[in-house]
């Protein structure tokens, strides 16, 4: 009885993650209180965040695959330019959905080049990053000059219009077709009472649940599949042991260069995936240099997930929250800086007690200037927010990086026979 | 042998039988008709000094290595091993050294990659675990399986290793250097677990070099040096002095009868120096000890009892916190960085040519320069001084018989005696006041080993001071002046190399004389 | 042993150029479009007075940048941020050169100053988090890229603006003072004319000037014998004398200061201010060129004029109906190209030396003994 009464209950690790966004919540809450900017709760940042996230943590994921094999990916800002533009092509020729199938295989081709160079000729790993970011780009560009150009609308930095990926709103809870029936909208109408703290959560939720597209379902849900795929399979066990100790492995009988190829395929894949979510959720077209740097910001929630697939998902959203608060006004984002501070205070405070006086003095430094650009910055510009992702990357870095656990042998130059 | 006539008697089959196995490498013959026959169920210890060929032995019969010579059986059946593969098909499972375990993974998973248990698409966890719980308690060894690799204590990441195997159904296990990097409680608890293993019919060959613990757990030993097997004994016949002594050989080389050059200047003085690493173990323990003008003061002990870390210390080098006092000619040094000592007179012949003393890409001129780039005659201001370097290199050459076409050939052309010779000549050319030399004619050709004796006598007798650690004991007693021994970060012992005795070095260098009360 | 070692510098490069020419042939050809006809064209425009200059016009900077990522590379140390360093150095050295009124040679040198400081501070926080947060500087030099965007477009905007003059908006204008010539005079000594607007900049001397003292500061001097040392072997580098730690970091304060100099022949020879569209680009072309070059001072002088001259001769592609872009996949190609045929070809060659060398050092011996015997 008892047994089955522990299993039906969530697992402390949910139950922990479930406070963890509630006490967040209600941290945003008490700020939009206090500031009066509800723009911060509001449902049109939240669906904004959650978009502008889901390229990140496709890098993310894709980041995380070829590391846990062992292999430093910073090319996935090329693989992800490969999917910008097969996912912009495939929608124009046949339609969105195999926009993201051209996507993904545009991304996991330029993953190819660069497993053949990193696993079979070992190449520093960074070089041929940086070697296909600059291919990638070139290559595209090229392509774009041959098919995009004879087109109206099309030039060699932009692809006429294609068809963008359909969206649905959850039914009963934000207002959905069920049948041809139109649900009531519950969390939009809690949205609107303006109470405390559960107007807040209703915004946030409304937010995610509503004009949702259908690449966005299918990318969330990557993130439980690569937990199953990785720590709940043989496969994804020695895919793992590949990036931890390719000797043992080895020695153990396990294929490392092959599974060092599927890891680095599936990263040049996901990030191909996002790329073509840029375009057939976000953009509607293919724009050179519509990346802006995603790959890279990838790498940052990876690093920021403590390379855990749930983790990056938590970076890419704290990203993407940061990133949509650009299009709100200047009270929303003055009110994300107080956030800010008074979160680096309770941390500095919690070092404090952790015995860690230095850790904590830096951190409470930071909150200090936090505090001190809230109170005196009366207009954000616009740059320090188009800043903000990169900023939030090394300030994670710098403060976490003792308790980061990266693969062991991530970046280890292998070769098939040496004792390591 | 003695147990092979008793087997047959019996009607058993031996586990293993190796017959005049031997393996030659270019320059050296690791193995020479060695011969070695193993009971079924008995732990059987393999002993011998480094470079005695128990290593190799044991290569051959996990697969590792093909044998150019002889034959391997096991439990009667010839065997034939393409690979380690069909060692472990035949029942053979090998522990090496150092281990091969993933530190972020579980016991659980590193015990079954490459041969998972599987319920469908997933990884049959419970399952899995089962089997190792069950494992674990029939041949006494406990551990959790879901615990990360990396939180484990040395002896619980063995315990691993040894389940590594009898998971895949290992019946004889071979143990290379078990105890070599454990603590004396851990060690009980591995001979607890041999026994376990033998109760349940498991073989076990061990290979080692501590006298004191074979002689406690084996059932047979068989002593082997320069590559040949000396003899198969029962604990009960012998005794730690006798071991040694079929170890190291009756004779110890005579001390060269030459006159003391050692004078009462103290060049450095080292007192109780500690290395501790950042998990608070203690790497160097309370080592003190003065090398005078004209001296050479060896440290004898087996690789792996702290020489490493202490030469670190010594430089300058050591990542881990370093506490007590070195004073070089009157100044303490110990909070100065590597390269200040480095110019201020401290050389290093470091243990591994390769990783510590070579840029193998660079050539030979660049590479006499190293560890003394900022000196004369390499520079000259701000600039390397390709002349002068060039000019030494030469008189390196031809001082030391380097055999090479040219300065400018890269280091990575030469064979492992020029290589030595050459960091050895540049070291010594330096004139420093205290020169490290570690290890300094290992694995080279007798030929530049003579060469490098006779140089290091020369500087010392012109007033250089050396700290000569090694594991060779023909160099250590022909050389040294005084004789220290190492023994886990300790120096234990203090003596003198015109009268020491083969059983007492060993058993100084080996624990036994100790009796394990650390 | 040295021509040998020239041939092995020299395989991999021209191999990943041959193999980049092939694969956009290929592409050429998928495409309907007659590759000879293309590389033709490409070759005559770009061999043309004009084109010559303006191709070593455009290698300078590029040179310049390869130069800065190169001294990074040659400790393992990947300088991504080379583009947000230029960027800030130029736009305050623009900033501080329209402050001031110097005598001519001295305005030059106290804008080249400000840029090398600038830069060398940008890319002294990477090194900095990398040895003190142990955080990899690929990850911080290219955060700091887009935080340096950001920053710089802020001073540009907020701070730094000088008088707009009607629609273009730009820093203050330097006084003459610190303009660099045109070298058109030189060159009109050897009899060559070139049209009107089309300057070869001096910064040219500075360039090359400065390629000089790189190759004496890595292979000639202290500093580049440990920083050599450190990227061949770092444990034999900490056992020699060197610190780590200082040598990251002066390391990546040296390579910032030549990053600030990446803008320099634009902003002294061209622009004289910082407008908006101030030249973008250098630093990622820069660590191409860095690798195509094998950090070598000469080499890396051909691989710039590599580039520049894909880049202006590109131009007419556009005019005779060939996708210009096809020189972008021959410098993608010809990046990855070099960087796995050098792997291929260093690890065949060691093999080639450590063999020979065997056999003379055999050789030798077996004469030895003769002679002992």
């Amino acid at each position: 009885m008892t047994a089955v009464a522990t299993r039906l209950l969530p697992s402390r690790r949910t139950s922990r993650s479930v406070l963890y966004a509630l006490s967040a919540v209600l941290v945003l809450a008490i700020v939009v209180a206090y500031t009066g900017a509800d723009e911060l709760t509001s449902r049109g940042t939240a669906s904004a965040a959650l978009r502008l996230a889901i390229p990140i943590l496709m890098a993310g994921l894709g980041g995380l695959f070829a590391e846990r094999a062992g292999v430093v990916n910073i090319g996935l800002e090329g693989m992800m330019i490969a999917g910008t533009w097969f996912g912009a092509w495939g929608s124009w020729q046949f339609g969105p959905w195999w926009g993201v199938a051209l996507g993904v295989a545009g991304g996991a081709v330029f993953g190819l080049i660069h497993a053949v160079a990193t696993v079979t000729f070992a190449v520093d790993h960074i070089v041929s990053g940086v070697a296909i970011n600059i291919l990638a780009g070139g290559a595209m560009r090229f392509l774009s000059s041959i098919t995009y150009t004879p087109e109206t609308g099309g030039s060699v930095v932009q692809s006429p219009g294609v068809t963008k990926m359909d969206t649905f709103n959850t039914p009963f809870v934000a207002g959905g077709n069920l049948f041809g029936w139109k649900s009531p909208d519950l969390l939009g109408w809690l949205e609107d009472r303006d109470w405390f703290f559960v107007s807040d959560g209703a915004g946030v939720l409304r937010g995610v649940t509503g004009e949702v597209s259908w690449l966005t379902l299918l990318a969330v849900a990557l993130v439980p599949l690569s937990v199953f795929v990785l720590w709940r399979t043989a496969w994804g066990l020695r895919l793992r042991s590949c990036g931890e100790h390719p000797w043992a492995a080895e020695s153990l009988g396990v294929p490392v260069l092959r599974m060092k190829y599927y890891g680095v395929l599936i990263s040049g894949g996901l990030a191909g995936l996002g790329g073509a979510f840029i375009v057939l959720v976000q953009q509607g077209l293919y724009r050179e240099a519509s990346t802006a740097g995603r790959g890279f910001i990838g790498l940052g929630a990876l690093i920021f997930g403590n390379w855990m697939p749930a983790g990056v998902l938590n970076g890419a959203l704290l990203f993407g929250f940061g990133d949509s608060l650009r299009f709100r006004g200047a009270v929303t984002v003055r009110a994300l800086l107080l956030t800010i501070g008074v979160g680096l205070v309770a941390l500095a405070v919690w070092r404090w007690r952790r015995k860690r006086p230095r850790a904590a003095g830096v951190q409470g430094a930071l909150a200090l200037m936090v505090l001190l650009g809230y109170a005196l910055l009366t207009e954000v510009p616009d740059q320090l927010i188009t800043a903000t992702p990169y900023l939030i990357t090394l300030l994670v870095l710098a403060i976490a990086t003792q308790s980061l656990r990266m693969p062991a042998a991530d970046g280890a130059r292998y070769r098939k026979g040496e004792t390591g | 042998m003695a147990q092979v006539t008793a087997a047959v008697r019996w009607g058993l089959e031996l586990a293993v039988e190796l017959q005049g196995i031997t393996k030659r490498y270019p320059g050296v013959v690791a193995n020479d008709e060695v011969d070695l026959a193993v009971v079924p169920g008995e732990v059987h210890a393999v002993v011998g000094e480094n470079g005695a060929g128990k290593s190799t032995l044991m290569k051959i019969l996990y697969g590792m290595v093909h044998a150019d010579q002889g034959t391997i059986r096991v439990n009667g059946q010839p065997k034939r091993f393409r690979s380690s593969k069909d060692a472990i098909a035949a029942g053979i499972g090998m522990v090496h050294q150092h281990f091969k375990l993933a530190d972020n993974l579980t016991v659980l998973e590193n015990v079954v990659l490459g041969s998972e248990p599987t319920k469908g698409l997933q990884l049959d966890f419970a399952g899995g675990a089962t089997r190792i719980r069950s494992l674990a308690s029939t041949y006494g060894l406990a551990i959790d399986p879901d615990t990360t690799v990396e939180q484990l204590s040395v002896g619980e990441r063995q315990r691993v290793e040894i389940l590594k195997v009898l998971y895949r159904g290992a019946r004889i296990i071979i143990l290379d250097e078990p105890t070599a990097v454990l603590v004396p409680q851990e060690v009980d608890d591995l001979f607890a677990s041999l026994e376990d293993l033998k109760g349940e019919g498991v073989t076990v060959i061990f290979i080692s070099h501590k006298l004191d613990e074979v002689l406690k757990v084996a059932d047979h030993i068989t002593v082997m040096r320069g590559g040949r097997t000396v003899g198969t004994v029962t604990p009960a016949e012998t005794d730690g002095r006798r071991l040694a002594e079929m170890m190291i050989g009756a004779e110890l080389p005579s001390p060269q009868t030459a006159e003391s050059t050692v004078t009462d200047v103290v060049v450095i003085s080292v007192r109780d120096l500690n290395v501790i690493s950042a998990d608070e173990r203690s790497v160097c323990t309370d080592v003190s000890f003065d090398i005078h003008k004209g001296e050479i003061v060896g440290v004898a002990g087996v690789e792996g009892n702290g020489q490493g870390p202490l030469v670190d210390a010594l430089l300058g080098i050591s990542p881990h916190r370093v506490d007590g006092r070195i004073e070089l000619v009157g100044e303490r040094i110990d909070h100065w960085p590597a390269r200040r000592r480095r110019e201020a007179g401290v050389g290093l012949i470091p243990e591994d040519r390769q990783r510590q003393g070579l840029l193998l890409p660079s050539p030979l001129w660049e590479n006499a320069a190293l560890g003394h780039q900022t000196s004369e005659p390499f520079v000259s201001g701000l600039w390397i001084n390709v002349k002068g370097s060039k000019a030494r290199t030469r008189h390196l050459i031809s001082d030391f018989g380097v055999k090479t076409p040219g300065t400018d050939v890269p280091a990575t052309a030469l064979s492992g005696g020029n290589q030595q010779k050459l960091v050895v000549g540049r070291e010594i050319l330096a004139d420093p006041k205290v020169l490290i030399a570690a290890q300094p004619t290992r694995g080279i050709d007798v030929g530049a080993q003579a060469t490098v004796w006779e140089k290091l006598k020369e500087v010392r007798k012109a007033g250089m001071a050396i700290l000569l650690i090694s594991a060779d004991l023909e160099e250590l007693i022909g050389l040294s002046d005084t004789l220290y021994v190492i023994f886990r970060g300790r120096f234990v012992a203090r003596l003198d190399p015109a009268t020491v005795t083969p059983e007492i070095l060993g058993s100084h260098m080996t624990g036994a004389s100790l009796g394990e009360a650390v | 042993m040295k021509s040998r070692r020239w041939l092995v510098a020299v395989v991999a490069p021209l191999a990943a150029m041959v193999f980049s020419v092939g694969v956009a042939s290929l592409a050429l050809i998928a495409f309907d479009i007659d590759p000879l006809f293309a590389f033709k064209e490409m070759w005559t425009f770009g061999t043309s007075t004009e084109s010559l200059i303006n191709i070593a016009n455009r290698s300078v900077p590029l040179y310049v940048a390869a130069m800065a990522v190169a001294v990074g590379f040659k400790m393992n140390l990947f300088n991504i941020g080379v583009e947000g360093q230029y960027l800030l150095a130029a736009l305050f050295a623009a900033w501080a050169g329209a402050l001031v009124a110097l005598p001519a040679v001295l305005h030059v040198a106290f804008i080249l100053l400000v840029a090398m400081v600038v830069g060398s501070g940008w890319a002294w926080i990477a090194g900095f988090l990398k040895v003190k947060r142990g955080i990899h500087e690929v990850i911080s030099t290219i955060m700091l890229n887009f935080i340096g965007f950001s920053l710089s477009a802020y001073l540009f905007l907020n701070v730094f603006r000088g008088e707009t003059e009607g629609l273009i908006v730009a820093t203050g204008q330097i006084p003459k003072s610190g303009w660099m010539p045109s070298l058109n005079p030189v060159l009109g000594w050897f009899g060559v004319t070139p049209r009107r607007g089309s300057e070869l900049q001096s910064f040219l001397i500075i360039a090359i000037a400065l390629g000089i003292g790189y190759h004496l500061l890595v292979k000639r001097s202290r500093f580049g014998f440990d920083l050599r040392a450190s990227g061949i072997n770092p444990a034999a580098a900490q056992a020699s004398g060197v610190d780590p730690k200082r040598m990251i970091i002066r390391t990546m304060m040296i390579s910032g200061a030549i990053a600030g100099l990446v803008g320099m022949s634009v902003l002294l020879g061209f622009f004289h201010q910082y407008p908006q569209d101030f030249s973008r680009g250098y630093g990622f072309n820069g660590i191409a060129v860095a690798l195509l070059g094998r950090n070598h001072a000469a080499g890396m002088v051909f691989a710039a004029l590599l580039w520049g001259f894909l880049e202006r001769s590109s131009l007419i592609l556009d005019l005779r109906d060939v996708p210009s872009e096809i020189v972008t996949i021959i410098q993608g190609t010809v990046v990855l190209g070099v960087v796995v045929a050098y792997e291929v070809v260093s690890r065949l060659a060691e093999r080639q030396t450590v063999r020979a060398a065997a056999r003379a050092a055999a050789a030798l011996e077996s004469g030895g003994a003769q002679e002992a015997a």
